[in-house]
């Protein structure tokens, strides 16, 4: 809320600069702007961005730093007696951070007052007694050290964004007058703006990179605690896959290779469903049908694709497994045991990739030349045969490509899984029998009450760090197949 | 951009000590040394020099692809445009290296204009694509100043006649002839010194051509020209001096009524009489 | 094909009758392949409209209630009487159930209405009498139309997804019960009516299936989408100038365009777990908040919209760039005053799109607590819909459906039914804007 305000503050600056600024430029001059360097608004601009962006900066960064070292300084400072009464020392500073908040709040609220909150020899009891009134949720009993250490922690946050604020406006007033003393008529205004403009952009763009090494050492971090906790080997040669509940102890069995099973083989069951249908519509699109059904025919094929997948799964829910089940299950067939399956998600997940195939095979269909099917032609071939044996064959490399690329996204794919496949995780070759993926048990294990700390959530960090690396390889892969074959023909 | 207005007066008393290459005593509006332009590994000037005489039309002739677009560019720096463009050499203005980096690329592009081959609007008022030039570089004290800027511009480019009663239509909606002479009116509005024209005239029917030349013509009293064409007869018609390029050489240059009629260098006949090209 | 080169030719010739069948069963060939595209495209079709039916049949009745409309009245004398009571409430539920008989008395069946089977259909009725007489004490002894809602499984009676057959009797509905909704539907007093509350209301907890809304939810959506728009937009487009009209060609260039396109194909669920540790963990941002929710969809979005806006800035020609150089215009200035105005409409097509996309997305939500928490009211103020933990459309949906309840998967499919709307106008937005704005150079 703090920061919201100091932001304000620093905008309003920022704007009332950009007045000064032009006003002061065009008064220097007597107001004939044909004797400054550069239009009036640049003079203005130049003010507010010096206002603005250096303060929003240290904003920004103070704003992450603070919580980071006060963290840091206070778990130094809680004596190890303390650390060792919870798990985890990061256990304890959540329950630190938590009661810290309950303060502030029943602060606010008036159920304690502040000297009480404030006080380290206060008594734990009507600490406690006041949290409660106030509705305040604790999940273990106050310490003392931990109250001191909330105590200590609020007092340092406080202190902390007491000085950012002045900091803060202080720069910003800083960089006001700074902009307004350069303002002469002869000041080259523009070119400072315009170089000042550059670096947003350039940083603009960074943010990209900036979110890649974000996925990356989050994943890396959490994977190397993970590996700590539980043997590499195990986990990627595992055949089993069997969290214990309880948390805690080692009897977790956390093998990934039935998850990477029943991830790969609902993708190819999606595979087969999107890679026929999609192609042979892409083709018929492109090469058959006339511009009429083509611009009917194409947008519905898209509506597919710009449905939300928590749709798709529900879908395969609620629809799908039960017509599955009434036909496979034990009042038809018999090898279906409930509406959960890899037949199930699978076909689902075709459905969704079947726009996805036919609009990729159709640009590089497309992007095959006249020239080879009027080759074909004069020969006398039919239309399919011209297809099949020259048009497929020259888009081949590009077809492979997108294939690729659905495949990707099918393993990637999360809530048709979740909702649509099951939680088993076995290794079978019934395509009736649920299995779970990668995606679905990733979800599991960071949304159930398993400890942060512990390796049956760690090892979720895992999994997306293999998914991760899965179809980051078939993306470079598709896309470097499919920019040589559209080279081939640009 | 302002500059200062007895630069142009002071140039021009100054007599030139300079070698000059062409005739005259009044010294040279701008001058290329020894001109270098490479795309990458690939040369497409070599050792250009050619002085461009003020208040005259040059023209700049030669096949395509012999690098007299290239060297027109060079002398707004247009060229740095171009990632991979790199030019070597000294171009002047008045004296003024356009390449030192202490020279802002938009105050040389304000006093050297350009108008390019194809018509190029903006997808504005006619009035906002006259008034954009003199806008950014703060010609005008108030809207009745730039109104004044505009109104002038358009009639120095012959058109304002014609488009007096639809100014705040869109320059886009003009005919070819009328859209080409609307990017003169936006050159001519910064008061440029020097006006390049890249074929201003190869989109358009004969018509528009004769018009737009006989502008070219009336504009020489106030500016320096260089124009690039493919016509010779364009050259011949509209040019004082005329310089040949091939295949990236500046192979003759002089008046134009030598050129045509008596050029010294066999690949310019050969060119002139149309054997190559 | 190992004989002379013009042996084919003389077949023909020598041969026409093999020809003739042989260019017949060609012709058939290219028929079937045909039939092979037409039925692909048909398949693609009726899967569409399979969803589509199940979509629309099975979450309509999400938006309907049912309710029992019926003109009570109550005597000053009742009221006294009534508040005179041990058990008030107990009292107008037998004023109720009086003027109810009363009612069906002359319809043919005769049906015995309890305390407990009125309970059962329409919930606690005294209560919901006795607080609207005592605030409104000036409506006694006229006529007042009661609209009472009626159970969610009686709803599910009417609109025929329980059946006779299929339901086994339990506190919350026996199957007598089911006669006397058969005698209220024959009198025309039970029925369904647009259920605003579905739409307008917040999630309750799994035992009230009935008073389900997707409001709340909506509310949260609107939030993360106001925080996707404000930072994805203006970055997008910053970042899409500097590529595409600044940028040199080296490395750092390089490897930024390798990332986007990277980026783009990083399965969302990737990107909750970059939301969970940066966001959550370590920079201690609330859980379940439209802030971080909005925080992770942007990062997703950014790609998508980038790749748009560089289209749209790519099909800006160039001599209008070089119009403005022309005149002495900075490059700056020629990007900021011609080529992004003209990309604008370009621009926003992309990012509705890429907002749609946002607003759809689930995965990434549930790795960063917003199924988890129950959405029961919206947020107090304005700046605390962002901080304020919330659900989240898709969320919400998902929360329904792994509730495991009939009702709540009604309840799921409505929700879809909602979000496809919001969806569909904002695709038609854009498919308006482009049409509108395209500009053929």
């Amino acid at each position: 809320m703090l920061v919201l305000w100091a932001l304000l503050f620093i905008l309003a600056l920022s704007a009332t600069g950009f007045f000064l600024g032009r006003q002061r430029a065009l008064s220097l001059v007597n107001g004939d702007q044909r004797n400054l360097h550069s239009m009036p608004k640049y003079y203005g601009s130049n003010v507010a961005l010096k206002a603005l962006v250096p303060a929003a900066l240290l904003l920004v960064v103070w704003s992450i730093a603070q919580p980071l070292y006060v963290n840091y300084s206070i778990s130094s400072s809680i004596p190890e007696s303390a650390v060792s009464e919870t798990s985890s020392l990061g256990l304890l500073m959540a329950e630190v951070r938590r009661v810290a908040d309950g303060l502030d709040s029943t602060v606010a609220q008036g159920t304690i007052s502040d000297e009480l909150a404030r006080d380290p020899n206060a008594d734990l009891n009507s600490i406690t007694e006041g949290f409660k009134s106030a509705g305040q949720i604790l999940t273990s009993e106050i310490t003392r050290p931990m109250l001191q250490a909330a105590q200590s922690y609020r007092s340092m946050r406080r202190d902390g964004r007491f000085y950012m604020i002045i900091a803060v406006v202080a720069l910003s007033l800083l960089g006001l007058i700074w902009g307004i003393r350069e303002t002469q008529p002869r000041f080259r205004a523009r070119n400072v703006v315009e170089n000042g403009l550059k670096v947003l952009l350039i940083s603009a763009a960074s943010i990209a990179i900036l979110t890649t090494i974000g996925i990356v050492l989050s994943l890396i971090f959490n994977t190397y605690e993970f590996f700590t906790l539980y043997p590499a080997s195990d986990f990627f040669f595992g055949t089993s896959w069997a969290p214990s509940f309880s948390g805690r102890g080692g009897s977790s069995d956390l093998g990934i290779l039935p998850l990477l099973w029943g991830t790969l083989y609902i993708s190819l069951v999606a595979l087969v469903v999107a890679v026929p249908i999609g192609l042979f519509a892409a083709i018929y699109l492109s090469e058959y049908a006339g511009p009429q059904l083509r611009a009917m025919a194409k947008p519905m094929l898209e509506v597919l694709a710009g449905i939300p997948t928590i749709v798709y799964g529900l879908f395969a829910l609620l629809t799908v497994g039960p017509l599955l089940l009434a036909v496979f299950g034990d009042e038809g067939v018999g090898i279906m045991q409930a509406g959960t399956a890899v037949m199930t998600a699978g076909l689902v997940m075709g459905i969704m990739l079947i726009p996805f195939v036919s609009s990729l095979s159709d640009d590089i269909i497309n992007a095959v030349p006249q020239s080879m099917r009027d080759g074909s032609y004069a020969l006398g071939a039919t239309q399919s045969e011209t297809i099949k044996k020259v048009v497929l064959p020259a888009a081949l490399p590009g077809i492979v490509g997108a294939i690729l690329l659905a495949a990707s996204r099918a393993i990637g794919e999360t809530m048709i899984v979740v909702l649509g496949a099951g939680a088993a995780a076995r290794m079978s070759l019934n395509p009736f029998e649920a299995m779970t993926t990668v995606t679905a048990k990733i979800v599991s294990q960071l949304t159930g009450d398993a400890d942060f700390s512990s390796p049956e959530a760690l090892v979720a960090f895992a999994l997306g760090m293999t998914l991760f690396v899965i179809t980051l390889g078939l993306n470079i892969i598709a896309l470097y197949i499919v920019r040589k074959y559209r080279e081939q023909y640009e | 951009m302002k500059m200062d207005s007895n630069k142009i007066y002071k140039s021009e008393a100054a007599t030139s000590h300079l070698p000059g290459m062409l005739h005259e005593a009044a010294k040279p509006k701008m001058r290329g040394e020894n001109v270098n332009v490479f795309y990458g590994e690939k040369q497409a000037l070599f050792d250009v020099n050619l002085d461009i005489g003020a208040n005259e039309v040059t023209a700049l002739i030669g096949p395509s692809g012999c690098g007299k677009s290239t060297f027109l560019r060079c002398l707004n720096r247009m060229n740095d445009t171009i990632d991979i463009c790199r030019v070597t050499g000294k171009i002047t203005l008045d004296d003024d290296d356009i390449y030192d980096p202490k020279i802002d690329v938009v105050e040389l592009r304000a006093r050297v204009g350009m108008v390019f081959q194809k018509p190029n609007p903006f997808p504005k008022s006619i009035f906002e694509n006259v008034a954009y030039g003199p806008r950014i570089h703060g010609l005008s004290r108030n809207k009745t100043d730039l109104e004044e800027i505009v109104v002038t511009s358009l009639r120095r480019a012959g058109l304002f006649q014609e488009v007096k009663d639809r100014m705040h239509q869109p320059g886009t909606g003009l005919s070819g002839g009328q859209q080409q002479r609307l990017c003169i009116a936006r050159a001519i509005a910064v008061s440029p010194e020097v006006i390049l024209m890249d074929e201003p005239c190869s989109a358009l029917d004969p018509i528009a051509t004769a018009t737009v030349e006989e502008l070219i013509d009336e504009l020489r009293e106030n500016y320096t020209i260089v124009i690039v064409t493919h016509s010779m007869q364009q050259a011949a018609r509209v040019s004082q001096k005329t310089a040949f390029f091939h295949l990236g050489n500046l192979v003759e240059h002089g008046d134009t009524d030598e050129i045509f009629q008596n050029p010294r260098e066999e690949r310019t006949k050969n060119y002139i009489t149309g054997r190559i090209g | 094909m190992s004989t002379s080169t013009n042996a084919p030719a003389t077949g023909i010739r020598a041969n026409p009758d093999a020809t003739r069948r042989r260019t017949i069963a060609r012709n058939n060939a290219e028929k079937r392949f045909r039939a092979y595209g037409i039925g692909a495209i048909v398949i693609g079709l009726f899967f569409l409209a399979v969803l589509g039916y199940s979509i629309f049949s099975s979450g309509i009745p999400a938006f309907s209630k049912t309710v029992v409309e019926i003109d009570f009245t109550l005597s000053e004398e009742q009221y006294e009487a009534a508040e005179g009571q041990l058990f008030k409430t107990k009292a107008y539920s037998q004023y109720f159930i009086q003027s109810l008989q009363q009612r069906m008395a002359g319809s043919a069946e005769n049906v015995e209405f309890t305390e407990e089977a009125t309970e059962r259909l329409l919930g606690k009725v005294g209560s919901t009498l006795r607080e609207f007489y005592r605030e409104n004490t000036d409506q006694l002894g006229q006529p007042v139309k009661f609209s009472l809602a009626a159970s969610s499984r009686v709803n599910g009676y009417i609109n025929g997804r329980i059946t006779r057959d299929s339901m086994t009797d339990s506190r919350f509905l026996m199957r007598s019960d089911l006669d006397l909704v058969d005698v209220l539907r024959g009198n025309g007093i039970i029925q369904n009516v647009f259920d605003w509350n579905f739409i307008t209301g917040a999630d309750t907890g799994v035992d009230n299936p009935g008073a389900a809304g997707i409001g709340a939810s909506v509310i949260g959506s609107f939030f993360m989408m106001l925080v996707v728009l404000v930072l994805s937009l203006p970055i997008g487009v910053a970042a899409s100038i500097y590529l595409e009209e600044f940028a040199p060609q080296n490395r750092f260039t390089d490897l930024i365009e390798v990332n986007i396109s990277n980026l783009a194909a990083v399965p969302s669920i990737v990107f909750g777990i970059l939301g969970l540790s940066v966001f959550i963990q370590f920079m201690h941002l609330p859980q379940s908040a439209p802030l971080v929710g909005g925080l992770v969809l942007t990062l997703m979005t950014l790609p998508t919209i980038i790749i748009s806006t560089r289209a749209s800035l790519k099909s800006v020609p160039p001599s209008i760039r070089e119009a403005a150089l022309g005149v002495g215009a900075s490059k700056t200035q020629a990007v900021f005053h011609h080529v992004l105005p003209l990309a604008m409409p370009g621009i926003l097509t992309g990012t509705i799109i890429g907002l749609a996309q946002a607003l759809g997305e689930t995965a990434p939500l549930l790795l960063i607590g917003m199924v988890g928490f129950v959405a029961t009211g919206y947020p107090e103020s304005f700046m605390s819909g962002f901080v304020e933990p919330n659900s989240a459309m898709p969320a919400q949906i998902y929360t329904w459906a792994a509730r495991a309840d009939y009702s709540f998967y009604e309840k799921a499919w409505g929700g879809i039914i909602v979000l496809l709307c919001f969806l569909a106008v904002m695709n038609i937005a854009a498919i308006i804007l482009r049409k509108r704005f395209e500009r053929r150079w």
